[in-house]
Order: structure tokens, then sequence, then C-alpha cells
């Protein structure tokens, strides 16, 4: 921890002079990052950190001359860590900006503490509840990813149009970011004509599908899979065994590299599985190749390939960054330039097309929809075959009519 | 003599935590003391068990939880859930379904002890978080109930001071009440079925039952532990019930000191703080090892706990002695052990 503040102070310091700036002596600035560093998602919150490690090497540890002074916080991914992990920060440590959480309910309770904290500005980390910033948003959140519902976008519309899926069966997680992601598939999917039958919420964790198995209807088209990890490897292997063999829609952490790099039978049946996600390994732009590039240099220990989680804290920590060099490291007043000028902010994401802020901080952000294919024999990747452009949180739709649909759920939307 | 240094002490730690509030920070009242007198709440119920019925019951976090649930489900709450009862008739409620609660699963577990105890309250509590995740008519399902900011009379009274002043006298009235307990012949008797249940059933006692009260009274310290998290968090999720909650309450009474209820807040406060800070102190990358060397540390020194490392000059050579006093023995016996045979 010091050890790593001390590795800024000093990179800032060469940057310092090197560009030959004449502010050595400006006031550090404290940046507090909150990610799941225990618990089931300490995977991802250590890519998380390497995220937020790539941005400041970018910006070599410092802003306009004010070193920023890096603070690590750990939840474990329940709303009470995350509050106690930003309280920590904010009135312990004394952090004027805080990046984070990781996980969406975390986000929910984070953005309510934001409430009360006025003078602090927070970012928001991989988090991606809709509410977070859709209802009741904090004037002081600002989110430059989007939700579970904006990651799918563009997948009920190709599974219709192109797949030619009428009836769709969903097995998903039991929590609030699948219901979210199968939101998003629905609302595109159901406006086409499109029929969900059945809906089944597993736990987390669990081992045994066959009764899920044995459950869903064999008049379908196709099966929305919203499973991530070994749940998803568990239920592939089993639902194989079972004998079903319908095709497969997959959520954004289903078609993922954690699974797509298991071994076993499922992995054929993944060929020519659509998937959406805001990243994708087969993306073919110049940026991410340099963003990925970057990634693999600086972390050798990290993942073939940097994760969402990676993605996203880069992403804000990023966009943070770039908004106070622009106000030049100024803070006075509550962080009122540096909140008007994050509001405003437009920049080209690694995976090109541009990030900007709705009226409620929310990113407006371009999607991908993409397709598993193997690259080599036994190797499968994302290709992408579509990007959408420009994708709000409310799926393009109004925004009053959108927000009446109801917050996702189990049972919210329904088109059986 | 010992009972007169008790009591001086006791004395002296209630006006040390009376006077705090005036030498701390509003996080370290807020985070680190409150958080502590809380989650000291619940591991005391766990050691009271310990002490008065000889059960290591991992069931108290769930019975907590259920106080936390019943009060954000019968009070008011953020999310049109339950009643919407004021909070007057709510607190009470909520408490006397969480002391139900907890006299069931000691009803349950009372012919156990050992690990047997242990692996039908852990599945006990178990349940109940899956119930409390799966469940979205009563218990919210995974996001659980958000209370907003609890108010009574027109003042929000979970923060700051006032919110710290009511868990201590919270505590400070278990602890006396504990205390008094031990003197009278309920309290006798449970502490016989503690350490013997075989002698106490033999001396004419009715064992099974003196379980399942020990259990309710637990399950009193525990349900107020649990109302006071849910105003402390404005929340319940199931998360807070789950199985790192469940061992998080053992470590805590355990770090404490488990034979003695009032020990849990000595281990709640390490273990809060080993919680807030223990990353600064080994980095992001290696705060866990830091947690869990210190956890063994305690463990390994003192078998009871900090609270044992306090009195450790008194009673270390104490143990010292006896450890010496042991091998002593054995060794006679050794000696006289062949010659014994042979004759």
């Amino acid at each position: 921890m010091r050890k790593y503040n001390y590795k800024l102070l000093v990179g800032s310091l060469v940057a310092l002079g090197v560009s030959g700036a004449s502010a050595e002596d400006r006031k550090p600035i404290k940046v507090g990052v909150v990610a799941t560093l225990s618990g089931a998602f300490a995977a991802l919150g250590q890519e998380a950190m390497r995220g937020v490690e790539q941005a400041m090497a970018e910006a070599n540890g410092s802003v306009s001359g004010h070193p920023i002074v890096l603070t690590k916080a750990s939840s474990d991914a329940t709303p009470d860590s995350a509050v106690s992990a930003v309280r920590k920060l904010v009135e312990s440590d004394g952090v004027d900006l805080v990046v984070g959480p990781l996980s969406g309910d975390e986000g929910i309770a984070v953005k309510e503490y934001a409430k009360s904290h006025p003078n602090v500005t927070f970012v928001n980390g991989t988090s991606a509840a809709q509410d977070t910033t859709l209802r009741n948003p904090a004037s002081n959140f600002f989110r430059f990813s989007g939700d579970g519902a904006q990651w799918m976008a563009g997948l009920g519309r190709y599974a219709f149009t192109e797949k030619g899926y009428r009836r769709v069966a969903v097995v998903a997680e039991d929590y609030s970011f699948p219901y979210t992601q199968v939101f998003g598939f629905m609302t595109e999917f159901c406006a086409l004509g499109g029929h969900v039958v059945s809906k089944s919420w597993v736990p987390i964790g669990q081992k045994d599908y066959s009764s899920v198995v044995a459950s869903l209807p064999r008049d379908i088209d196709a099966l929305f899979v919203g499973l991530s990890g070994a749940d998803a490897v568990n239920f592939l292997t089993q639902m194989q065994q079972g004998g079903i063999e319908k095709p497969m829609i997959a959520g954004t952490f289903t078609a993922d590299q954690t699974i797509l790099g298991a071994k076993g039978r499922f992995k054929k049946y993944f060929i020519g599985t659509p998937s959406a996600s805001p990243v994708a390994d087969g993306l073919d732009s110049k940026g991410w190749d340099d963003y990925a590039a970057t990634y693999k240099a600086k972390f050798p220990d990290g993942l073939g390939s940097p994760s969402l989680a990676a993605y996203t804290y880069y992403l804000n920590t990023h966009a943070l960054l770039d908004g106070l060099s622009r106000v030049d490291g100024d803070l006075a007043d509550g962080h009122v330039k540096l909140n008007a000028v994050l509001a405003k902010l437009n920049f080209d994401a690694p995976t090109g097309g541009d990030v900007h802020l709705d009226a409620n901080r929310q990113a407006i952000t371009d999607n991908f929809v993409t397709e598993v294919y193997e690259r080599s024999p036994g190797l499968l990747v994302n290709h992408v075959v579509r990007r959408i452009k420009g994708v709000n949180q409310t799926l393009g739709m109004e925004p009053a009519k959108f927000i009446a649909m109801g917050p996702a759920s189990r049972d919210n939307p329904s088109c059986p | 003599m010992m009972a007169s240094r008790n009591l001086g002490a006791a004395i002296a730690a209630c006006g040390l935590m009376i006077v705090l509030p005036g030498f701390l920070s509003p996080f370290w009242l807020t985070q680190i003391a409150i958080q502590s007198l809380c989650l000291g709440m619940v591991a005391a119920s766990l050691s009271f068990l310990m002490r008065y019925s000889g059960q290591l019951s991992l069931a108290q976090t769930s019975v907590a939880g259920v106080a936390s649930y019943a009060l954000a489900y019968l009070g008011p709450n953020d999310v049109n859930l339950g009643p919407g009862w004021s909070m007057v008739a709510a607190v009470p409620a909520a408490f006397v379904i969480s002391i139900l609660y907890s006299g069931a699963v000691g009803t349950l577990a009372a012919r156990t002890r050992g690990v047997n105890c242990l692996m039908i309250t852990l599945a006990i509590g178990m349940s109940v978080f899956y119930l409390a995740r799966q469940n979205y008519s009563i218990f919210g399902g995974f996001r659980g109930i958000s209370i907003g900011h609890p108010q009574l009379l027109g003042l929000a009274f979970n923060d700051g001071i006032p919110f710290y002043y009511l868990c201590l006298a919270i505590v400070i009235v278990s602890c006396v009440l504990v205390a008094y307990l031990e003197e009278t012949p309920l309290g006798l008797a449970l502490r016989a079925v503690g350490s013997s249940p075989e002698r106490t059933e033999a001396d004419g006692y009715s064992v099974g039952v003196l379980k399942v009260v020990a259990a309710m009274l637990a399950g009193a310290l525990a349900s107020c532990g649990g109302i006071l998290l849910l105003w402390y968090h404005a929340r319940i999720s199931p998360g807070a019930i789950g199985v790192s909650s469940i061992i998080g309450t053992l470590i805590v009474a355990v770090l404490g000191g488990i034979q003695r209820p009032i020990n849990a807040f000595l281990g709640a406060f390490l273990y809060v703080l080993l919680d807030n800070y223990a990353i600064d102190l080994a980095g992001s990358e290696r705060f866990q090892t830091l947690v869990g060397s210190i956890f063994l540390a305690v463990v390994v020194l003192s078998p009871n706990g900090v609270a044992g490392l306090l009195v450790w000059p008194r009673d270390g050579t104490k143990a010292l002695a006896r450890v010496k006093h042991c091998r002593c023995a054995a060794r006679k016996e050794r000696i006289g052990g062949p010659s014994s045979i042979g004759q």
C-alpha cells in the first residue's frame, strides 16, 4: 500500500521533472478504490484493481502536477460491506474521490451513501444495477459504464430477426444482475413479438440442475442462459446429459473467457451462440488492441485478455482522471467544477465509439452483439457481429415509458 | 476480592465507554465503536450459550437476522413490504418472533452437543439464509429489505452520538442482567448444565428445558444485536446471515474469549479494527493473510482470547504452574507405571 503510493509519488515527480511543470508542491489528490477483494468475486476484484492501476499508470500517477494518492478498500459483494469500505475511505482516510464498487447491489447502497456526502465525487466501478442511476440518482455519482440491460442491447433483436427464434426459455441466477440482463434481452425480444415461455431462477452456486433441466419446456426455439462461472459449466454439462440440444443465447458473463476457456464437451454446444457485451475478445480495433497489449505487458500474471471488471474500472478511472486534468485538479467548493466537467465529458473508449453521460450521469455508450466461433481447434472466441451505437439506459425508449415498465425482477417483464 | 476487582473493572469500563464519544472522530464512533457494540451483542449470545448450556451454536447469527428481518418487514420500510406498523409496535413484535425462533432452534438442538450441535445449528442457519435469499414476499429476496432512515418521534436516531448511547445502554443493561443471572438459582442451574449436563440431570434438573431456556435468553441478546444492526445498516440482506457472517460471529466470540459473554465485545473491537485497517497495513494483495495470522496468533497464544491476554500475568502464571504440575504428575505416573503392572 505505502510502497505503491511511494511509487506513484516517484512516478509523478519524474513526470514533473520531464515536463518541467512548476507545480511540484501542489496538493496531492486522494482517490479511494473499493472492489471485492474477498468473497466469491475476489478474482474480479483483483481485475478491478488492475483496471484502476492501468488508468493511473497512463496518467503517470498525477494530474496537472497534483500527485494522486491511491487508497484501496475491500468489500465482499454485500451492500453492507461496500458501504463500510466506502465510509472508511471517505470518513477515515479523507479521500476526495471514490472509484467503485463492483457488484450491482453494492452500487445502489454506495449511491445512497453518496447522497449524504455531496463533497465527495463518486465514479462507478463495474456495478451494473439499473437503479443506481435510473431511479433516485445521486448528483455526485457518475457511471461511465453501462448497466446490465444496456449490456444486452441488440441481442433480443438479433435473436429474433437473424436467428429466427420466437419461443425462448430463460435459465439464470436468482439475483439482481441476471434480472437486469433478462430485462434488457426481453425488452427488445418481446417488443418484436417473441415469447419467453418460462423462467427458471436458480441460486448462485447450485450444483444439481436435474430438476431445472427436466422442467424445461420442449417446444422452444432457444434457451437464454444467464449463469456465470462454475454454475454455467455445471448447468450446460447436465443439460447435455439431459438430452436437450436447443441452441443457446448467452448473458454477458456466460459467453465469457472463464467459461469458453474451460474444458468439456459442452464447448461444442457454444459454437454459434449469440451474446452481447460492452467488450469482445474478437474486437477488431486499434484502440482495443493497444489497451489489451498494455494490460498484458503491465500484468503478466493477469488474464489472457482484460476482463469486463478490469475494463469498467479502467474506463471509470480514466474518465475521472480526464475530468480532473480538465479542471486542473481544482476541487474547491465541493468539486463544483469537476462535477460539471464530468457530466459533460465526452471521450473515446478503447472499444471505439464515444462515451458520454445522460442527465442522470449514466453512460451512453456502444454495445456489441457477438457470436461464439472456433478460431482454432478448441479455442472459442467471441466474434463481433454487430456494433450497437450509443445505447442509452432506456434502450432507446421514452424515459417515462421505460420507467413505467417497473424495476427488473423475477416476473418483470413478462411475455409468455 | 475477585468480585470487587471485577466490579471495579466493570465500572471503569462503563465510565470509559460513556465519555468515549468526546474523544472519537465521527468515523471511529460510527464505524468502529457502534459496530463493535452491535456485533459484540450477537457474538455474546454465542458465548452465553457456550457458558450456560455447553452448546456451540452457529444459529445465533440467524437469530439476529430473524430479528432484523421481522422488524424490517413489520415496521416502516422502503420496499412496500409488510403491514408497516409503527416502530413502537414492530420492535416488541420482532423481539418476540426472534426469541420464539431461538427457542425453536434450542428445542431442535437440545439433545445435541459438540460437533452434532454445531452441525444442526449451522444447517438451520443456512436454511434461513437460503429461504431469505429466495423468498421475495417476506424477505425481499437477494436485495433484502431497506428501511431508509429509521425515525422515532420524527427524529432519525441511527447515526452518531445518540445511536452510540442507545447501543451502549442496551449493552450495559444486558451485561448487568447476565451478571445478575449468574447469581440466581436459575443461573446456577444453567451453569451446571454448561459444565456437566449428566451430573445436572442426575441432580434432578430437566436439562432439556434448561437448554431451551438458555437458548431463549441467548436469543434475547442476539435479537438486540440484530435490531441494532438493522438500524445501523438501515437494511438487512441475506449476506448478513450467510456463511461468512456466521463464521464471523464465531470468530468474534473466540477472539474475545468464549468463556464469558462480555468478552465478545473485545473480540468485536479487534475484528472491526482488522476489517477496516488490515488493508492499510498489508496492502490489497496480502491483507487476508495478515487477518488470518492475527486470529491464529490470538487463539494459539491465548485460548481465552483477547480477554485472556489482558489478564495473562495473573492467569498465565497459574496456567504455567498447571502445565508444570501436569508434567510432574505425568512423569510420576510414567515412572510408577511399569512397576505397578509388573506387580
